[in-house]
């Protein structure tokens, strides 16, 4: 009679009768199992899946993760002037409660859970706080936050912002027109284009650490100079009352609504006026997925996706996805600044 | 009294545990209760039933390695088990994405399936793990004879095709594409060098 070791058995022959064979061996083998369970279970959860789903809690706090509140910043905010929602910038859509706009982020620069920003943004710094404004420009320097706040009076822009991930979102932004502060710095006629910087620091931006990252460090966005100057493109300081959080760009940022929201850059440390267009973060990535323009068009999907539809946000599990509009539904005001222009050559 | 009894069930009740509480953040979530899944909760169902589908895709395809490396001939009983927990949470993963994500407009479904890359890999995983789970029996496995062990080696290429389903998804960071495509290739890695190499065949762990 053949005898087989255990080692030969193959596995399609394996039955549950196995199991019992043997206690003595089987009582052993189980603490075994629950340690090789136990260590591949440790094996298998990666850490960007826990904090992706750190952000699914709808109990994450509303602060905004700041060091400290600048009375300054917090007094000019509260001056701001209030359109009513009939005024011509602004939309009367039903606005993203708070919670949801402060702690459904994406900013890779934390990690990159959409919970990650509102989680490991703790005690962000943003005072001191200096802007470079540099290039082609006849009043370059190093301008703390006062100086470059100081002239600008705020008033609310009430937007929406459509991520290139098909959420979008209606924000109150507190801020001013980005046309005003170009103006003050005197580009010259070589400036026909501006570049945004964000803030580099790993320390208080662990993401900006992270060797699986895409993105390289630090963040950069442009805009062609008309784009710039439009009366619908805002620096923002603040939303839904009071300055910004952390997690949604404390303390400066780009708001630009009919593009794509990766545009919209965050916590800018540097503007830089150039002659020719600038590298973009996200273009430097994947150029096939997200080019310059990158204008919000339903025609025009994504290589992975479409665009076609958007879900806005809260959204139940329910709740049908909307038609995107083109430039998110700001074409009246801005489609003339790509005449002649092919949108899907130039996303 | 054998203890050992209570493992199976205790680890089945473990793999179901994920299901349980993301049925639980639906029912809070269709019910107007406490807000669980966040205000994209499509999204975020599908992510999560994504990462349960990988973690547990791989762990099925771990126990055949880590049988011979740890010399633990009992950790074949819970392949089906981990193996049918994969296909659970694939076609979860699948149903949020077709209910929510795309709502049954089946053009769009069509559409999408065949468009879009990581989607048309996906989809496959998924039509290849259906004939792998129904022939998970034993009454398969006698009837089918050495057919049987061919048809579940493409295991290997479905788990092949979900890694690239990840990569392809992949919008911020590729760490979980790096984490489950080294382990994939491990196990593979490792079945193959035991098809060649007698020390391989030989060496475990544990004795």
């Amino acid at each position: 009679m053949l005898i087989k070791t255990k080692k030969e058995i193959p596995s399609s022959e394996i039955t549950p009768a196995n199991v019992y064979k043997n206690r003595r061996q089987f009582l052993k083998g189980s603490v075994n199992i629950a340690f090789g369970a136990g260590a591949l279970g440790a094996g298998l959860i990666s850490p960007s899946a826990l904090a992706q789903t750190a952000g699914l809690r709808g109990r994450a706090p509303t602060e905004i993760n700041l060091a400290a509140k600048p009375d300054w910043l917090v007094a000019k905010v509260g001056n701001r002037n209030a359109p009513p929602a009939s005024a011509p910038y602004n939309t009367d859509e039903a606005l993203t409660p708070f919670q949801d706009a402060t702690n459904y982020n994406n900013f890779f620069e934390f990690g990159n859970g959409k919970g990650d920003p509102a989680s490991k943004a703790r005690d962000f710094k943003i005072d001191p706080w200096s802007v470079e404004i540099a290039g082609e420009v006849n009043k370059p320097g190093n301008y703390t936050l006062e100086d470059i706040l100081q002239p600008h009076t705020l008033e609310e822009r009430v937007y929406r912002i459509r991520c290139v991930e098909a959420f979008s979102m209606v924000i109150p932004w507190i801020g001013f027109p980005l046309a005003d502060l170009i103006s003050r710095f005197e580009p010259n006629s070589n400036a026909r284009f501006i570049e945004f910087e964000t803030l580099y620091d790993p320390e208080q931006m662990p993401g900006q650490a992270a060797r699986t990252s895409s993105l390289g460090w630090p963040y950069k966005e442009g805009l062609r100079m008309d784009e710039a100057m439009h009366p619908l493109t805002i620096l923002a300081v603040g939303m839904y009352d009071d300055i910004l959080p952390a997690q949604n760009g404390a303390p400066l940022r780009l708001v630009v609504p009919w593009k794509y929201g990766f545009k919209s850059i965050k916590s800018i440390v540097r503007i830089n006026f150039r002659r020719d267009m600038p590298n973009t973060a996200w273009n430097d990535y994947a150029a096939n997925e997200y080019g310059f323009y990158a204008n919000v068009n339903p025609q025009v999907s994504h290589p992975r996706w479409s665009q076609s539809q958007e879900r806005r946000l809260p959204s139940g599990l329910f709740d049908r996805r909307i038609p995107t509009q083109l430039f998110n539904g700001y074409a009246e005001e801005v489609a003339h600044l790509y005449q002649g222009m092919d949108l899907r050559t130039y996303f | 009294m054998r203890t050992g009894i209570l493992i199976k069930p205790i680890v089945f009740i473990l793999l179901l545990l994920p299901a349980l509480y993301y049925s639980y953040a639906v029912y809070l979530a269709l019910t107007g209760g406490e807000n669980l899944l966040g205000p994209d909760p499509a999204q975020a169902l599908a992510l999560v039933t994504g990462e349960w589908s990988i973690r547990i895709l791989v762990a099925a395809l771990a126990i055949t390695p880590l049988r011979y490396l740890l010399n633990m001939p009992k950790l074949w009983n819970y392949r089906r088990m981990v193996g049918l927990f994969a296909l659970f949470y694939v076609s979860l993963h699948l149903l949020v994405f077709l209910m929510f994500l795309l709502q049954w407009q089946w053009l769009d479904i069509g559409r999408e399936i065949v468009e879009r890359p990581y989607i048309t890999v996906g989809f496959t995983a998924f039509i290849l793990l259906v004939p792998l789970g129904l022939t998970s029996f034993q009454l398969a496995q006698r009837k089918m004879g050495r057919n049987w062990k061919k048809l579940h080696s493409l295991v290997y290429g479905i788990n092949i095709l979900a890694v690239l389903h990840i990569l392809w998804v992949v919008r911020s960071s590729y760490f979980d594409a790096v984490l489950y495509g080294s382990l994939v290739l491990i196990c593979l890695g490792y079945r193959i060098m035991r098809k060649y190499s007698p020390s391989v065949r030989k060496f475990a762990v544990l004795k």
